[in-house]
């Protein structure tokens, strides 16, 4: 071994790859060998060019940012994200490893099950000493409205994730156990297929265990705790929305999963039934996955400030019709202190002791321990010790190896003693390292980084099942105790690698010889919302745009300072909000902001291209606001614009699935665009404008080539208003749009109503007919604007019906 | 002593709201030794579509109710016959704090009696260093746990001043303190914080007070609404034992009880949630009096 390992440690990227001594290093074992695992890896990876590397990396780089992979960091400002921070080489570990961590974590999590059970029902841990009572009644995360309640389905726990570390003698550790609404998942999934883009041929080779499957027995777990009396309930994800730091990968999992994304605000609970709101009303819910903390589920019965869960989620829960993944009141298994007793728990309950141990951890509160932790303070990270942060996360309240992180406030001694019982001490453990690519002058090279890896296990009917590999956390350079990605860490793939070629799922198994087209789903009324009005906000631009750069090409062929016609176009801006003082008016990136937040709220019905489009847009037109001068250079950028608009328009009418959701974003668009052609035909057809105003309407309608066509004539009020009010096949006309909107109307449920049209139907069909059948002189200014004034009830009303 | 309570409490929204929810906590119940329910009844104008009473951890009366159609208004009326039986002068055995701490630590329970869900910090009722600063000038470490308890309350209602103008239901306890005002429930956070610093389990009670005194003594301070108290744990033998800071006394003959929980959290008497913004306004009358004969 050692003769063939030379070469490879030679090679520039490997030699400078120094474990630090007393550290279990996932590439080298403790004799300074390869492990066999990694080989045919480092030796590929070895035989590339820095150009061939680089390239690659690269690509795995550019699949994360097309398909739009961020992480958000916590902050104020909801559009602050930060590319997904991926290593780009592997944790690779031999399946006999992952063996070793699925027996010990199913034991854990079969644990946790137990002490769940045990903390929301006769209290037993407690009574009989094996857990101080302070640590359950003082903690936050245990919810009393839970207490006595049976969760549907007869299981707490559905969902976890274990943080993992290795000890300096090989072995595993739980750094800590992520009960509450773990994430990571997703992401998982994503540093597979970036990792797989970088290192195809290795996936080639059929060694290394797919994720796919687990997920396929996820989604299956999941919704099959919908069932209830014969009946099938619907399941949803809850998400506490876009400011959330992980709310991409909800987007991305209900995406995955088929399953769909819900806020707080989608629900409600009638008779102690939970319900989504939908389009065609409330319809019942079964199963919700949440990704929100349980403190925030229900402000009536936990954290009444809450404004992202669901008044009376707990009383669905209470009544049984609820299966809630995990149980609500599960945070509390994730607290430090509680690691403290579960090894000591194991014995009482399992009859023996943890198959991988966790961290050692000392509660305070306990006067040996606490003498304990002072006396070896040199080592121990000591902190609050109802904290559900995982140790290694490293925070202003914790002290690590004596020292205050930050600002000592007073000696330790002093602290342990006076504040005794919130605290604990946890075993600096030093972790594992594991290969990392640096970039260097000479072209890069590994180098050992601290990591640790986050195993997902889901139950299912025959008990739990883990997700093999796909995560890691990376640490910095040298420092072996601090893994945070807020503070600059990276995530990697984990390879879990076997000696022989492994079953190849697909992501979806298809059963031979039958399938079946699952139906669409109920469209929640807040997704059709932010459709809607993704809808009116982009034609609001695209409208806006086109008259902005027609008052600056107007601008730009120097008129007199009193010219009337610009006078008049600036005047009508003005009135619908876009005074033209500046190149890019406030509102028109207001609009464009708006309609990006709409996107943003349906990220997980939206396709990535489209969402990209609208990002991109945005930020061109943020750019311009610093850059564009009047006159010309306004006028290109507003093209620049328009074409960007129209981009995302194609792609949402060419690529877009003919779902509910597409109808409402077209009839957002389409009431939308026949208001802003009435408006402007009101304010361009008087008869007492400047000459060149009807020519404007036509230009800002996108219609002059049209024009000349089928008239043949100069433009005048009645060729105007026939083309751009009467004409059924001007895509720019108002009867073109208000055909559109009444075909778009018909299509949704509750459109008719006994048997005749729906009152919103009834209010667009006289529309549509008489605009069918009137001549342009006979239409006034003021008929104009009543049409404006319908179509502002037809908005309202379909607000009312649908959208709430 | 025997009491005819009435209740009346008034919500109104800005604009129509759908399925609007609350949950009451204002039906008074059955406490050894303390009191007794003869009748209760408590009724919710418009009529809801849903109505659920329940018990909450503490064993608190719930009343959850919905209304799936929109309202812009509520009432929500209690009448209740309440006997009120109140021991006075008990005998001091309660032990020091220190040992208060130790039988603290061996009571190994988290049912809803046990003391431990009052002695940790809540939302509302946590102690701050400047609080514990003034404390340490009130209570003396040679005092048994009831005196620490009545030293505190008493120093309390010395110091602070009853103004319902100085706050509203939302004021965190250290602003009210700090600028030693406040209403009931001020006085009752600010006293339950020190309690829970000096390592005394303590809670909050919600109820009623007497509207007009008997002849000759004083009108209490918090009669025209909802008033609150504070619960003390005092070691196993003496239990829990009730003061009111507000007037700078135990609890007694003219306090009746509605529940009781950690802080005003706990024991809202009302907790609304509304679909939409829009604030709500909210009316209250109350009336507790004796029962001849």
């Amino acid at each position: 071994m050692q003769e063939r390992a030379r070469p490879m440690a030679e090679d520039p990227r490997l030699a400078g790859y120094r474990p630090a001594p007393g550290v279990a290093d996932e590439l080298y074992d403790r004799d300074g060998v390869m492990r066999p695992v990694w080989k045919p890896f480092v030796e590929r990876l070895c035989a590339m060019s820095p150009e061939e590397t680089r390239e690659r990396f690269e690509r795995g780089n550019q699949y994360l940012r097309d398909a739009g992979v961020y992480f958000r960091q916590y902050s104020n400002d909801p559009l602050q994200e930060r590319e997904w921070p991926l290593s780009h080489v592997p944790v690779l570990l031999h399946e006999s490893d992952w063996t070793t961590i699925c027996e010990g974590l199913t034991q854990r999590a079969d644990l946790l099950e137990a002490v769940m059970a045990d903390l929301y029902g006769p209290g037993r841990l407690v009574s009989e000493g094996h857990l101080p009572a302070e640590l359950v009644a003082g903690n936050p995360h245990w919810l009393r409205p839970m207490v006595g309640v049976a969760p549907r389905g007869g299981h707490f726990l559905h969902f976890l994730a274990f943080e993992l570390g290795r000890s300096p003698d090989g072995s595993w550790l739980v750094l800590g156990d992520r009960t509450q609404a773990p994430s990571g998942a997703g992401f998982a999934l994503e540093n597979r297929v970036a990792t797989t883009r970088i290192f195809p041929e290795h996936f080639a080779g059929e060694r290394i265990h797919r994720l796919a499957a687990f997920f396929n027995g996820f989604r299956a777990a999941l919704t099959g705790l919908g069932w209830s009396n014969g009946m099938l309930r619907g399941a949803g994800i809850l998400t506490p929305g876009p400011a959330n730091d992980a709310y991409y990968e909800h987007t991305y999992i209900a995406r995955y999963l088929g399953i769909p994304l819900l806020e707080g605000e989608d629900l409600l609970v009638r008779n102690g039934q939970a319900m989504v709101r939908t389009i065609e009303g409330p319809q019942p819910l079964g199963v919700l996955w949440r990704r929100i903390d349980a403190g925030f589920a229900d402000p009536i019965e936990f954290n009444p400030t809450s404004r992202i869960g669901a008044p009376g989620l707990m009383e669905a829960v209470r009544f049984g019709n609820l299966a809630m993944v995990n149980a609500l009141g599960s945070g509390a298994l994730e607290t430090r202190a509680m690691l403290a007793f579960l090894p000591r728990i194991a014995e009482v309950l399992q009859g023996g002791a943890l198959k991988i141990p966790n961290i050692a951890t000392w509660w305070c509160g306990g006067t040996a321990e606490r003498d304990y932790v002072l006396e070896n303070v040199e080592r121990m990270m000591i902190g609050p010790a109802l904290s559900v942060d995982l140790p290694f996360t490293v925070d202003a309240a914790t002290a690590l190896g004596g020292r205050l992180r930050k600002a000592a406030h007073m000696p330790i001694a002093e602290w342990l003693r006076s504040g005794a019982e919130e605290l604990v001490g946890q075993e600096a453990v030093t972790l594992s390292t594991t290969p990392a690519w640096c970039e260097t002058e000479a072209g890069g090279e590994l180098r050992p980084r601290p990591m640790t890896i986050r195993v997902f296990a889901a139950r299912g009917p025959n008990g739990w099942s883990f997700m093999p590999g796909g995560y890691a956390r990376i640490g910095l350079e040298g420092d072996t105790t601090t893994l945070s990605m807020q503070s600059g860490g990276a995530v990697s793939d984990v390879w879990i690698v076997s000696d022989t070629p492994v079953p190849q799922p697909s992501l979806v198994e298809s059963p031979k010889g039958e399938f079946r087209r699952s139906g669409e789903g109920t469209l929640p009324a807040r997704a059709a919302d932010n459709l809607f009005w993704l809808g009116r906000y982009v034609e609001r631009c695209e409208d806006a745009t086109r008259l902005i750069r027609a008052y600056h090409l107007r601008l730009a062929a120097a008129p007199e300072p009193d010219d009337r016609l610009l006078k008049a176009l600036s005047d009508f801006m003005t009135q619908i909000g876009f005074e033209p003082t500046r190149p890019v008016p406030e509102a028109l990136i207001d609009r464009i902001d708006m309609a990006q937040n709409c996107s943003f709220k349906v990220r997980d019905r939206f396709s990535t291209d489209g969402w990209l489009a609208l990002k991109d847009l945005a930020q061109s037109a943020h750019g311009m606001v610093e850059t564009a001068r009047p006159g010309d250079d306004a006028a290109r950028a507003m093209g620049v614009l328009l074409r960007k608009i129209t981009g995302f328009s194609g792609l949402v009418h060419e690529n877009m699935y003919r779902f509910s959701g597409w109808r409402f974003l077209s009839i957002g668009r389409a009431i939308e665009r026949a208001d802003a052609l009435l408006s402007m035909l009101v304010a361009f057809t008087e008869p007492d404008l400047p000459p060149g105003a009807l020519d404007l309407a036509v230009e800002v309608g996108d219609s002059v080539i049209t024009h000349q066509r089928r008239y043949r004539v100069a433009t005048n009020r009645d060729t105007v208003v026939d083309l751009l009010a009467l004409d059924a096949d001007n895509p720019r006309s108002v009867l073109f749009q208000l055909n559109r909107l009444r075909r778009l109307l018909e299509e949704l449920s509750n459109a008719a109503e006994g048997g005749r049209p729906g009152p919103i139907l009834r209010l667009v069909m006289p529309l549509t007919t008489r605009l069918a059948v009137v001549l342009p002189d006979e239409v006034t200014q003021e008929e104009l604007a009543g049409i404006r004034g319908t179509l502002f009830q037809v908005s309202d009303r379909i607000t009312q019906t649908y959208l709430r | 002593m025997l009491y005819d309570i009435n209740l009346t409490i008034g919500y109104d929204y800005a604009a129509p709201s759908d399925h609007s929810r609350n949950l009451f906590r204002l039906l008074p119940q059955d406490i050894p030794n303390n009191q007794r329910v003869l009748s209760r009844l408590l009724t919710v104008d418009p009529l809801p579509t849903e109505r659920f009473d329940g018990r909450d951890f503490f064993g608190n009366a719930t009343t959850s109710v919905m209304w799936h159609d929109p309202i812009d208004a509520f009432t929500v009326r209690l009448v209740a016959r309440i006997d009120r039986s109140a021991f006075e002068s008990e005998l001091d055995i309660s032990p020091t704090l220190p040992r208060l701490a130790e039988e603290l630590a061996e009571y190994r329970d988290i049912g809803s009696l046990s003391p431990h869900h009052f002695a940790a910090r809540s939302r509302r009722a946590t102690a701050w260093p400047d609080l514990m600063a003034a404390v340490r000038g009130w209570v003396d470490p040679s005092m048994s746990a009831l005196q620490a308890v009545v030293a505190v309350g008493e120093a309390l209602h010395r110091e602070m001043v009853f103004d319902p103008e100085a706050t509203d239901v939302d004021t965190p306890a250290e602003i009210a303190f700090s600028t030693r005002s406040g209403v009931c429930q001020d006085f009752s956070h600010v006293m339950i914080a020190a309690l829970r610093g000096l390592g005394v389990p303590a809670g909050y009670v919600s109820g009623f007070l007497r509207t007009d005194p008997p002849p000759g003594q004083p009108r209490l301070e918090g009669a025209d609404a909802m008033h609150a108290w504070v619960r003390a744990w005092v070691g196993g033998e003496m239990g829990w034992i009730e003061y009111d800071p507000t007037n700078g006394r135990m609890s007694g003959a003219d306090h009746l009880t509605v529940g009781h929980g950690r802080d005003y959290d706990d024991v809202a008497p009302v907790l609304g949630a509304m679909r939409g913004l829009g604030a709500h306004s909210t009316m209250q009358a109350v009336d507790v009096v004796p029962v001849a004969g």
